[in-house]
């Protein structure tokens, strides 16, 4: 096996006595000694701090940066300002995956794509392989970034002392440039958690520098390092998607309940003919929420979902939920049996196990 | 981390013998540590007899769900109901509130690892 790639604040997670795994042949901390639950809580309820710097981040620039964006996502590009911020994917031209990710508007002809870290090299090629037809550049920037991200209702209380940039105006899914900690970064009021939060994106080299002022200032408050087990509970609580689980390449983008990015009056884009085709027929399979009905019962990602003995869909990610205390899933079910309310049975170590539809997301915060 | 008055397997459970014919058994620092955090236990009923290296219940955490086997043949006596109220004693005490069944002993220990061999078991895993 070849050497697992390491953030900049690999050395700190190590001080911090996380325990590390192969994250995507990435070395990420999935929890540090305070456990999952416990930092699960203290996202919901303080703040937690995590190390995205994996995150892939490339650069398009130029007068025809907007059309290659346009041409590679379906959401409305030409509709963000500049310091706005949206979710979007690329799409192939059959509708499914390449990745999601977002888009952040840096100038009238400038944009950052941020992506995830195992598909980063394959999204640089698929941009790299588009953009020749357009008048712009295109630079992976992800060896020379670091990112952590902020996140839970202390977040602005904490990341304030540490900065001159007003904060609080900054919109949900905007963001500026400013010092934070005297370090130069992207603030980009933005999350994978489901609460308040900031992302701050930095130089590699300013990384743990920024993230050890930022654990100086927060942990007084509560703060604790996060790591990525939490961020799984805490995405699966909002129904927010993960590469891998509820997209790939065999699913597109209608069918993942992601219609709101696919914006098919709006020009055309990789994948719009596809979707077009796909709303006008009726959706074979939609993803559902359940929750099992014992709390042995804890469905897995993966898991079959069955009827009759047979497999008719699956389970795309599951976990008991730190919030909610109860065994939540997300599955692809057939449309026929995705009604709120109905029973879908998931196969949990060969025993036909009945599980509830319930609305979603699971958890919404209050504001 | 592994007390010296326990047996050990390799798949990281743990057996204290009474004395008298019966043991407590349960899973090591190291399991509690790999899996996170306990959130259920899921035993057997007592009278259940068991082969030495059957699964005999599961262990199921935030993050995964590992299988629990039988460090030695024996039939269940008493399982620890308070792991359905409190499954995090499993990860705060694994070698005493976290015990998980009490047996009585049908065969001999000869298959298991003293601390020792155990602690270069899980030194050789780690690294």
């Amino acid at each position: 096996m070849s050497e697992l790639m390491k953030t900049p604040l690999n050395a700190a997670h190590r001080t911090l006595n996380a325990k590390m795994v192969d994250f995507g042949g990435w070395d990420m901390p999935v929890q540090y000694p305070a456990g999952i639950i416990a930092e699960h809580e203290a996202v919901r309820t303080r703040a937690g701090l995590f190390d995205v710097s994996h995150m892939g981040e490339i650069r398009v620039k130029g007068p025809g940066a907007l059309a290659l964006v346009e041409h590679l996502t379906p959401n409305a590009v030409s509709k963000l300002a500049i310091g706005q911020v949206h979710y979007t994917a690329f799409l192939y031209e059959n509708g499914t995956f390449v990745d999601d990710l977002l888009v952040y508007r840096e100038g009238d002809e400038e944009f950052l794509l941020v992506v995830n870290a195992g598909n980063s090299d394959k999204d640089y090629a698929w941009v790299q392989q588009h953009a020749p037809a357009f008048d712009c550049t295109v630079v992976n920037e992800s060896p020379t970034t670091g990112q952590i991200a902020l996140q839970g209702p202390l977040s602005l209380e904490i990341l304030q002392p540490l900065t001159a940039t007003q904060l609080e105006p900054i919109g949900y899914y905007f963001f500026t440039h400013g010092e934070v900690a005297g370090i130069k970064c992207l603030i980009s009021r933005t999350g994978y958690t489901g609460e308040d939060g900031f992302e701050l994106y930095c130089a590699g080299g300013d990384t743990e520098r920024l993230w050890n002022a930022v654990m100086a200032a927060g942990t007084p408050k509560g703060l604790l390092p996060a790591g990525l087990g939490c961020r799984n509970t805490l995405r699966l609580e909002c129904k927010m998607a993960l590469y891998g689980h509820e997209i790939d390449d065999t699913i597109h983008a209608l069918e993942a309940g992601l219609g709101w990015i696919v914006k098919l009056d709006h020009g055309d884009f990789i994948g719009r003919e596809a979707l077009l085709a796909a709303k006008a027929a009726p959706a074979p399979r939609k993803l559902v929420g359940f929750k099992t009905l014992e709390k042995r019962d804890i469905a897995r990602d993966h898991m079959p979902v069955v009827q009759d003995g047979k497999q008719v869909g699956f389970v795309t990610s599951a976990a008991p939920s730190p919030t909610c205390g109860i065994n939540l899933g997300l599955a692809y079910v057939p449309t026929e049996l995705a009604k709120i309310g109905g029973t879908i049975q998931v196969e949990i170590r060969g025993r036909a196990v009945n599980t509830e539809i319930i609305p979603t997301p699971f958890y919404k915060r209050t504001r | 981390m592994f007390p010296a008055d326990l047996k050990y397997t390799k798949d990281h459970e743990w057996l204290k013998p009474a004395g008298d014919g019966t043991a407590l058994v349960g899973i090591t620092h190291y399991a509690q540590e790999a899996l996170g955090d306990v959130v259920f236990v899921d035993l057997p009923e007592a009278g259940t007899s068991f082969a030495e290296g059957e699964e005999f219940g599961t262990v199921e955490s935030v993050k995964t769900v590992s299988e629990l086997n039988m460090p030695a043949a024996g039939e269940i006596l008493e399982v620890n109901a308070s792991l359905g109220d409190h499954p995090e004693a499993v990860n705060e005490d694994p070698y005493g509130k976290g015990w998980m069944v009490k047996v009585k002993l049908a065969g001999d220990l000869a298959g298991l690892l003293d601390a020792t061999a155990y602690a270069a078991l899980v030194s050789a895993e780690s690294h």
